[in-house]
Formats: C-alpha cells, structure tokens, sequence
C-alpha cells in the first residue's frame, strides 16, 4: 500500500495559509496536497486528519493525528502531530500492565513526553482512521481494509495506561466526523472549488445518457452519509460531489476498459472468472462496465463505481473504506426497494447516534441475511464450497488472541449466513441482469471475506503455531530441587566469591565509572551521538562498570532526570561473524529478522534519517577486535553513524588491547572512533585488596593477611579480579576439606598458599616425576644430545643412540626403535615434547616444551 | 579411564539433584562449534522447543542457545555439567567461540553451568586466548600415574581376575588360582618390569594381557605373557627386512655406508648403483651382477616399504635415478637384522660391517 516506495510523491500545500507569522516566516496551512507522479493520483490531508508516518520500522509506520501544518522560514513543510503508539512501540515489560489481548489493530494514546512531535510533512504516508472506544467495548468487526483502521481505547504515559479522559474522547470523536467531510471532499481528487468545467460538461453529458443515475446517486450517497455518520446538512453536498466523480470514474472506465465490457457477452464464465480473481480490485473494475451497459434502466449500478474512482485514486484510507462500505451497501441494494433500506438506514442511522460509524459496519452485516437471499446457483455452491473448505481450515486452527478468533468467528459467521441463504434462495428475479448483477456484488462481498480468510489466517493463524514455538523462549528444564542455601560461613563466602555475585557497587573503579556516567549522560541530554573506547586486560571490571553506568542511566532516566533511552548491547565473542553485529542490534532495535546485509541497509536508513519518535541509543560493543573485517566495514559503520546527525547513538566499545584503533583500524576507522578513550589499568594489590573485603562484607571468613597475600600474588601477575576471586573460592574449599578433621572456621595462610600452589604451579615437572623409567632416559638423552650438538632441536636418530649409551649405564635391556618411537610419542602428546609429524620416523626433530632446567631439576629429584 | 571416574560421581550426583543433564562433546566428534552447539541442543533435548523448525543459521543457534542459557538463574534452573572430551580441539574453533560463551555463563548469574575439560595436553591453558583464559576458573586436576612397580603388579593381577559374579564359578576360581600363581612368578615379574619401566600407561599393559586365549588352552601361562611381550616390542622395521631379498640387503648395506661417508647426508640412486658396483666388482663373488633396471626396480621395492624416504615429492621432470633419498633405517637396526637374516652370503655380511674391506 505504500506508494511512497514506488513512485515519487511531491508535497504541497492545499490551499491558502490561514495564518502566518511574519517574523518568523512561518506559515500555516490547512492541509497538504500529496500527489503521486507516476498514478497521477492526488490525496489532500486536513488538520485533524489521523496519518500514517514513516518509522523505523517499515511495516510498521507510526500512526499520529495531524494536530498542524506549518512552513518555516527555511521553506521546510512541518507538521505538528499527536502521536499514537502501538503496542510494538511499549515496552515488554509494561504490557501485562494492560492484563488483555491487545489486538493487533488497537493504539494508545500516546502521551509520553519526549517525542519529538514536530515532523518532516514529506514523513507523512498517508491517512487511516483511528476511531475511539470505551473500555468494556468490543472491537468492531473489520472486514476491510484492517489496516486502515485503528482504535483507541486507553492513552499511555510512559508508565501506566489510563482510560482516555472524555475530553479527548470527544476530541477524537469530533476529529473523526470532521474528516468525513475531508474525505468526501478528498474523494473528489480535487477541491470541488477548482473543478474544472470541462469535467462538469462531460459529466452533464454522462448523467443525460444515464437517466436514473441522479436518483441512484442519491440513494446511494445517503447511504454513505447515515453510515459514516455525516452531519445532515452536509447531504446536498455530499451529493453534488458524488455526482461529479462518478461519471467521470465511470467514463474513464469505459475508455480504459472495452474489452472488459464485451465480457458481459460471456455471462456467467466470465463471472465466474471474476470471482476466482478475488482481489478487491479486480472484480471492481470490469463490474462497473457492465453494469452500466446493463442496467441504466435499473436502479442500482452506482454502487462500484466508488470502487472504481478507488482503484484509481491512490488507495487513501478513508476511500478504501468507503469502498467497504459501499460493498455492503451493495449487498443489500439489490433486493430491498431501495427506498425502504434507506429508510432502514436511517433507523439505524438514528438508533446508534453514538456508535455510528463503528456499528454502521455491524448492522448491515448483521442484517444480511434477513435482507439478502441469494438467487445464484453455481456462483454460491461454489462459494459454499469453498467457505466449507476454510471452515474447516479455520476450526483446525486455534487462535490464541482475541482479535484473531473475534475476527474469524465474524467472517464465520458471515460465510456461515452465506450456507444458509443459498438453499432459500428465492429466484424471484428472472432477470438474468439482475442476477448477474447481485451475485457479483455479494459475491463480491463474500468472495471477500473467503479470499481474506485464507489469505489472513496464513499470516496469523497457520504460521503461529509454528511460531509459537520459535517466539517462546528456550528454557532449561526446571530445577526440581532448590538450590541449597549456603550452610556455613564459608559456603556464604563462597557464594559471595563467585564472579556472578553481583557486588552493590564497584570498588576502584569510581573514577572510570564516573568517566563514562558524565560521557553518556551529556550526550543524552544534548541529544547527539557520539564514540568512546574503552580498554584494559582481561578482569579489569570493564564489562561490569559499563553495565553499572547503564544501569543507572536507566535508573534516572525513570525517575525522569534524563531523557528515556534504548540500551543494546552485543558482543563480539557472541557473534558467529562481525556481520551479525547489524542483524542483532536491528533486532533489539525493531525486532525484525532479517539477513546481515538488509540489516545493515535498514540500520544505515534509521540512522541516517532523521526519525521523530526515537530514543536516544545507547550501543555496548563488547570484545570489539572480534568485528574486525578485512575491509573493516561493520566497525567502519558503527562509528559512522554516530556522527551522523541524527542518529542519536552513543557507543561504547571495550577492547583489550589500549592500541586497537592505531593497531588494526585503518585511518578511516579510527578516525571516526574519535578520541574518547579510558583505559582500565590492571587492579593494584591494594584495590584486589578491597574488592575481596567488600565483597566479604560481613562474613568472617578470611584472614586479613591471607587476602592480601592473594592480592599481592594476583596483582603482580596479571591483575585479574576473576583469578583473584577464584582463588578466594579454591582456598574456601580447601579449608572447608581441611576443617573436616580439625576445625579453623576461617581461611588462613595456609589454605591460600596451596589454593595459589594449586593454581599456579607448572604441571610439567610433575609430570616428568611420574612418567616411566624409559621416558625419563629418554629425556636424559634429549638432554645429553642438545648438549652435544650445543641446538636445542635434534632429530630421533640422534637421541637414539644417546639412549642406548644411557641404556647400557644403567644396565638396561636397550629398548627397538619402535619403542623408541612409541615413547616419543607419548611425550609429545603430553606436549612435554615438540614433534614433528611421524612419517619421518627417525628424522623426525624433537624439541622440549620446557627449559632444559627445568628438565635437570625434574630429574635429579630422583 | 578417568571419564568412569566422573561419570561415576554424577550418577551418585544424580539422585540428590533429581534432575542434571549433562551434554557430552568430544572434539574428535565435534570439529567445528556449529557441530558442537547442534549437539549441546540435541542433548539438552531443546529440540522438542524448537519444533520441527529446521535449524537455522549458525548465529541463530548460537543465538538460540545462548537464550536457553540465558534465561535461567541459579535458583529456579537445574545446573548443567558440559564435559569436553579433546578439549585441546575445542580451542582451536574459531575464536574459541564455544569456549568463551561456556566460560562466561558459567561466569555470570545465569544458567549454573559446569564446563569440565578433558584433555592430554598439560599446555592447554596457554592454547586459550586471554579473554577464554581470563574466565576460566583456573582449577586443574592433573591425573598421573604415580604408581610404583608393587602397585603395578598388584593393578595386573585385579585386571585378570574374574569378578565374583562370574557364571562359572569353578572356572572362575580356577581362573583366578592362576592369575595369582602367575603374579608371583619370577619371569612374568620381568616381563611386567620391562613394560613398566617403558611405559605406565595400562592401556599397554591390557594389549600385553590380550593374548591367545582358546577353549583348548584356557589358561595364561608365562610363557604366553612373554611371548607376548616379545611381540609387543619387536622392531617393526627391523622385522620388514627380514623379508627382503638379497640383492635389497645389498642395496641397504650400500645406502648405510654412503650415510656413514657422508654423514647423513640425502644420496640418490646413481650413488647407491655406483657403491654396488664397487661391491660386486672388488669382492663379491657369490653375487651376480644385475642389471641396472633390476636394481632401479629392487630400489622402488624398497621406496613403496618406506624403508628409504624421498626427501621431496617426485617430479615429472626430474629423473628418478638423481632423486634425493634418505634412509630411515639406523645402522644397528641394519646389523642386528642381517644378524638373523636367514643364508645371507658370508661376504654381504663381511661387507656390512666393514665398507672398506675390500681394500
């Protein structure tokens, strides 16, 4: 439906400016002419209209209410809008506030501060109706043109959802009506008042050949009128603009399509022809031909032209559904006197005052079957077939949410009326004409919802079960027991030892945490984006502050001190390929699937466009030289787009290595990054010091000098909080075994020694100790051959006969040469050896894993 | 060996969590970490979540799986033990990928994960990328066989005996009467002694027991154990001689003194025809003088046993006679199989031990 993407619209005002401010140059306008270049179509939007704008999300366009147009001093058509949010646009965790089914058609009143509600007028798509509800009611039943159509029940702030206030109920209501008005005089393509003579000569010329088209047009414009609730006064009007279009439609019709008009010739094939091509358009079309050859006597055939003019038009909401509701109008017209439905009309018309143009759906529909029997034969067995068909497609298929199963049950029921009409179908209308006629009308309609079934149910229904599945979140199995609590102190130490153990607050790093908190809270408030790169070794608490940073942003930003924004965050270790980068942040962004490079096409349009309803985005890019690409482009991309203007983005990127961008980044790149830079430098003793105490806070469990010589031990070798807290957790464990014969309640020196013993110690020359008798000469002759030969590389052949003189010392049966191998071996898979491949036997060179003296000292032990 | 181990613990494990997957990788079987997360899911049994939904791409499982870990918490989700057989091949994925996710569930409040790597390589930590390394836990168990010889003897003899529930008891306590006996004799001892002084791995010492035991002949004896033993450690190129003929001995004894004058050096067959012509000339008087395209072919005979080694991949151009070689058989092997090869003429052998006898 969106034409924007197929041809080139231009914007222009309609009408004069009703006011402008001559200071400010600015002017502003009634309404906004859209017209689209290539279908030559025109839609004229009003104040008050509700509109479609350009999202984020493509499928997915924001709905709003023009509230003003305006054009400022720079020439540059703005409006001003009310939003509407979707509930895509709530956040997850605020929809079980709403503790219902939200229907995939229903808005909320969008009253949460911050969006920005001053747009580009070239955003705008197109117009939809947006009707009110009270709470407790029910949805109406759509037929047509579900997308056009929104509701709005509650209005949401931000934080809660609140019935709207009878002020803006009415406000929207009033807005509704107003736009009825609009949308007849849009449907006329252009103002009556710029008419152009010619049209009306033609259209005079029109009318006079077909002489009860003035009486059908007035029928069929108060139908229009009672059901879309026009104000009265407005009929004549109403009329007159009706009567303009629709010889104009129909003339047209009649240039574009003669062929289609011989079709009459071949009756019912041709039918039903038209029928099986179900799509709302292209039965409409040839329909109003032949309906005009055939029955300028009759009463009826005005009903499709309006359709027509549709087709034509460019398919703005309010003409499409009015198409709907000509569709049903033509369901009944044919049967009733027409006189006494619009009498019935009106009855209705006066009945739901209130509910107008929402009930005024129901009724007809609902009063169809009382109203229209069908006359046709094969047309409606077929159409019974094919209703059985989905039936029991439908019955086989379980809906879970309200607007699916309320709105299958609707086309149900209206197929089900269907079943029934067709065997009391009265034949009292011989005309072939006029029977032609109706089953292409009511076919029309119920072809309608059949071919909108099927269609539908795919989308929704069938693919939802297999959905479902996908949607839901893996989960691991319960756990049937629950987790032990932590017995004794040192279990609750240990507990607390453990890196997930999430600490109230970081220890050490206030500096960086205060760093960073300054860096994105400016940005945020200034609204811009911006790069900053964060780097330090592995254990620094990089991840964790940032987290702690962001998190209370997120804090303040609830309590409204800041403006709200959205918190990605990816990791490189966690992608299959840097390409993925875009597909995840999209993901977390929109929620679409798509592949790598459209995600990247699409990231590049939201970033790149300046989007009126967005947050501020905050991007974590963890291990970050994992994005790199030969060509570099996805971290050329990321730190492109926030120096675009209206991106809006912040990224934080954490690496290891402090010289990442002068390293691997090319000029380009690293240019970009900018020289926002924090390095974490590796915990002293003192702060590992601290973080073991803070953590232990409470807990008795550790001596003090024990911690600090972990600390000293850690911090001198790489600095890492993990290491250290490991530590603390294995020397808990020993105490706890060494506590089962004595009882020291409280990790001392010794336990820590022997956690770091265990930890650090090389595993080498205990495994040399241990290996066989003729794995250690072997070794020796290793040994003795490096020393001969002064390089530490020798082949086998070289050590073998070292070894058979070392053999022949100890008084050993000298072993074969495949033995010799098979040792060799061995010691290489332990990788206490380097070896070549095998195949070269004995030329295969051999090289230790371990200093020479490390070997001598292993060794010599014995 | 030490797998029963652990698998033993987790049975008794078992009973007290009441519910405790354990998916278990081998890097032999798992090469790649895509292979490695279908099967993480296949035996945490997520299929039945993921449908019929035929698995996606590589990041989507990824994604996936990481969803499933990410969802639980320590208290409501039953921990998982990973169990990484091969673990040195899992390093080499691609950006330990695996590894590194593992590592940091384990590492966070998510999931209770245990990962526990199996492996032979004492090196591996060094293998891991800092930021793997960083989140490993650094507790390392290392398994060595730290029995001495009275042990040793002591793991043969519950090695062969029969378990008690053995169907036929007599046999069985036949069987087990002998296994003592055995244990106690002096020349099994030695046998044992020699196997345990090469190696003290018992994967060596089963190979060793596996021995010819029929219907007709129930009963291990010493002499089977040494006979055994005697197989066990023969030197297979040693033995591929044996069945050479003479004029490739000759070739051998050729190629071995080039290696002695040259020290080492690659020769090619125009040298070993040339060092055999020297010989038949000057002494030989038992041999006949072959023609050069019989030698050429005794020469390939011995290149396709691989008892000389080409030093680069044959060309087409280069010709076969001036390709460089190197004999992979050292010179003692050469001795003490000429020592048994069965009618070899007096004068190869005096040749053997000496290239310059001739003079």
């Amino acid at each position: 439906m969106n034409t924007r993407q197929q041809s080139k619209l231009t914007y222009s005002w309609y009408g004069k400016p009703f006011s402008s401010d001559r200071k400010l140059r600015i002017s502003h306008y009634n309404g906004i002419l859209i017209t689209s270049e290539s279908s030559k179509t025109e839609t004229c939007i009003q104040l008050g209209d509700f509109i479609l704008v350009e999202g984020v999300n493509a499928d997915q366009p924001y709905v709003a209410q023009l509230m003003d147009l305006y054009e400022d001093g720079a020439q540059h058509k703005r409006a001003v809008v009310q939003w509407f949010c979707r509930l895509e646009e709530i956040p997850q965790n605020k929809r079980k506030l709403l503790k219902r089914e939200i229907p995939a058609q229903e808005v909320f009143f969008d009253q949460v501060l911050g969006y920005d509600t001053d747009i580009a007028a070239e955003t705008i798509i197109k117009t939809i109706m947006v009707l009110p509800l009270h709470l407790g009611e029910e949805l109406p039943i759509i037929t047509l043109n579900k997308e056009q159509t929104f509701y709005v029940r509650q209005s949401w702030d931000g934080k809660c959802f609140k019935v709207l206030s009878p002020d803006t109920f009415s406000k929207l209501k009033e807005a509704n009506k107003k736009r009825g008005v609009i949308t007849s005089s849009s449907k006329a393509f252009t103002p009556s008042d710029i008419l152009t003579p010619v049209k009306k000569e033609m259209e005079s010329v029109v009318r006079s050949a077909t002489k009860p088209k003035n009486a059908d047009m007035e029928i069929e414009s108060k139908h229009s009128t009672s059901k879309s609730s026009l104000a009265k006064e407005r009929h004549s009007q109403r009329v007159a603009n009706n009567d303009i279009k629709t010889p104009t439609a129909r003339k047209k019709l009649e240039l574009n399509s003669p062929t289609r008009s011989k079709a009459k010739l071949l009756g019912c094939e041709v039918l039903g022809l038209l029928d099986d091509d179900c799509d709302a358009m292209a039965p409409l079309e040839p329909s109003a031909p032949k309906r005009k050859v055939k029955f300028t006597g009759e009463i009826l055939g005005s009903p499709p032209k309006i359709p027509c003019s549709n087709a034509k038009s460019k398919p703005t909401c309010e003409t499409a559904e009015h198409r709907q509701r000509s569709s049903d109008t033509i369901r009944l017209s044919p049967y009733t006197k027409v006189k006494d439905f619009c009498e019935k009309d009106r009855n209705l018309d006066e009945e739901d005052d209130i509910l107008l143009s929402l009930v005024g759906y129901q009724k007809p529909s609902s009063q169809m079957p009382v109203l229209t029997p069908r006359s046709r034969r094969t047309c409606a067995q077929k159409t019974s077939a094919l209703i059985a068909e989905q039936i029991s497609m439908l019955d086989q298929e379980d809906f879970s949410s309200d607007s699916d199963s309320s709105y299958c049950s609707s086309s149900e029921e209206e197929e089900e009326d269907d079943d029934d009409d067709v065997p009391c179908t009265p034949e009292k209308k011989p005309k072939s004409s006029k029977i032609f006629s109706t089953p292409k009308s009511s076919r029309k309609s119920a072809v309608h919802t059949p071919a909108k079934t099927p269609k539908k149910t795919p989308l929704q229904g069938t693919p939802r079960t297999p959905r479902t599945p996908r949607n839901a979140t893996p989960e691991i199995p319960r756990r049937v027991q629950a987790a032990q609590e932590p017995a004794s102190v040192l279990e609750e130490a240990r507990l607390r030892l453990h890196v997930s153990a999430i600490p109230e607050s970081l220890p050490c790093r206030e500096e960086e945490f205060q760093d960073i908190y300054n860096f994105v809270e400016s940005k945020l408030i200034d609204g811009t984006g911006g790069c900053m790169y964060i780097s330090g070794v592995p254990g620094t608490g990089k991840t964790a502050t940032v987290h702690e940073v962001i998190r209370c942003l997120q804090q303040a930003a609830e309590n409204e001190e800041l403006p709200p924004f959205q918190f990605v965050e990816i990791n490189g270790m966690k992608l299959t390929d840097p390409h993925q980068a875009y597909v995840q942040i999209l993901e977390f962004l929109t929620g679409q699937k798509v592949t790598a490079t459209h995600a990247a096409v699409l990231l590049a349009k939201l970033f790149s466009t300046p989007g009126p309803k967005r947050k501020t985005t905050v991007l974590i890019v963890d291990e970050l030289d994992l994005l790199w690409t030969r060509k570099q482009n996805v971290m050329y991309n990321l730190f492109d787009w926030p120096t675009q203007k209206h991106s809006k983005l912040i990224i934080l990127a954490i690496a290891n290595t402090m010289d990442l961008p002068e390293r691997i980044m090319m000029n380009r790149v690293a240019s970009r990054l900018g020289l926002t830079r924090m390095s974490f430098q590796p915990y002293t003793y003192k702060q590992l010091q601290q973080i073991v105490s803070s953590r232990l806070k409470g807990v008795k469990a550790f001596e003090e000098d024990a911690v600090q010589l972990v600390s000293r031990k850690v911090a001198a070798l790489s600095g890492d909080a993990r290491r250290c807290l490991d530590i603390c957790r294995r020397a808990t464990e020993i105490c706890e075994l060494a506590r089962q014969k004595r009882a020291p309640e409280i990790v001392r020196m010794a336990h820590v020694t022997e956690a770091i013993d265990e930890m650090f110690s090389s595993p080498y020359v205990n495994a040399i100790r241990n290996a066989s008798l003729h794995e250690q000469i072997f070794l020796k002759a290793i040994l003795a051959e490096f020393r001969r030969a002064g390089v530490e590389e020798a082949t086998v052949q070289q050590i073998y006969h070292h070894y058979v003189a070392l053999c022949r010392v100890e008084g050993l049966q000298s072993p074969t040469v495949s033995e010799i191998m098979a040792i060799c071996s061995r010691l290489g898979a332990c990788r206490l050896l380097l070896v070549e491949a095998s195949n070269k036997y004995l030329h295969m060179r051999v090289r230790l894993n371990l200093s020479q003296d490390d070997v001598m000292y292993a060794l010599r032990e014995e | 060996l030490l797998n029963h181990v652990l698998k033993d613990l987790r049975e008794m494990e078992q009973v007290r969590e009441n519910l405790l997957e354990n998916p278990f990788l081998s890097g032999l079987l798992q090469t790649n970490d895509k292979v490695a997360l279908k099967e993480i899911t296949r035996q945490l049994q997520l299929e039945n979540v993921v449908g019929d939904k035929v698995f996606g791409s590589f990041a989507e499982n990824l994604a996936f799986l990481l969803e499933a870990l990410r969802k639980g918490d320590r208290t409501s989700s039953c921990p998982i033990l990973f169990v990484l057989d091969e673990f040195d091949l899992f390093v080499h994925h691609k950006n330990q990928t695996l590894l590194y996710n593992l590592f940091d569930i384990s590492q966070s409040a998510q999931t209770p994960v245990t990962v526990i790597g199996l492996t032979c390589r004492q090196d591996i930590l060094e293998l891991l990328e800092k930021r793997v390394k960083s989140r490993f836990s650094h507790r390392q168990i290392y398994l060595m066989n730290s029995f001495d010889f009275k042990q040793y003897i002591k793991i043969f003899k519950e090695q062969l005996s029969l378990p008690a529930e053995f169907p036929d008891e007599s046999f069985a306590q036949k069987w087990n009467n002998n296994v003592q006996h055995l244990s106690e004799d002096k020349t099994v001892q030695d046998v044992l002694q020699n196997l345990f002084h090469h190696t003290k791995d018992l994967r060596s010492l089963h190979l060793l027991l596996v021995s010819a035991v029929t219907v007709h002949h129930p009963l291990l004896t010493a002499a089977d154990l040494q006979e055994a033993s005697r197989q066990h450690s023969t030197d297979s190129k040693a033995n591929i001689v044996h069945g050479l003929s003479v004029l490739e001995i000759c070739l051998i004894i050729a190629m071995k003194h080039l290696n002695e004058v040259y020290d080492g050096e690659p020769f090619n067959f125009q040298m070993v025809y040339n060092e055999f012509q020297k010989f038949i000339q000057r002494k030989a008087h038992s041999m006949y003088n072959f023609e050069k395209p019989v030698v050429m072919k005794a020469f390939e005979h011995l290149l396709q046993l691989e008892l000389v080694q080409p030093l680069e991949r044959p060309s087409a151009r280069a010709q076969r006679e001036f390709l460089l070689m190197k004999l992979l058989l050292d010179s003692s092997q050469i001795m003490d199989a000429l020592q048994v090869y069965p009618n070899c003429p007096t004068d190869v052998k005096q040749w053997a031990a000496s290239s310059l006898s001739w003079l």
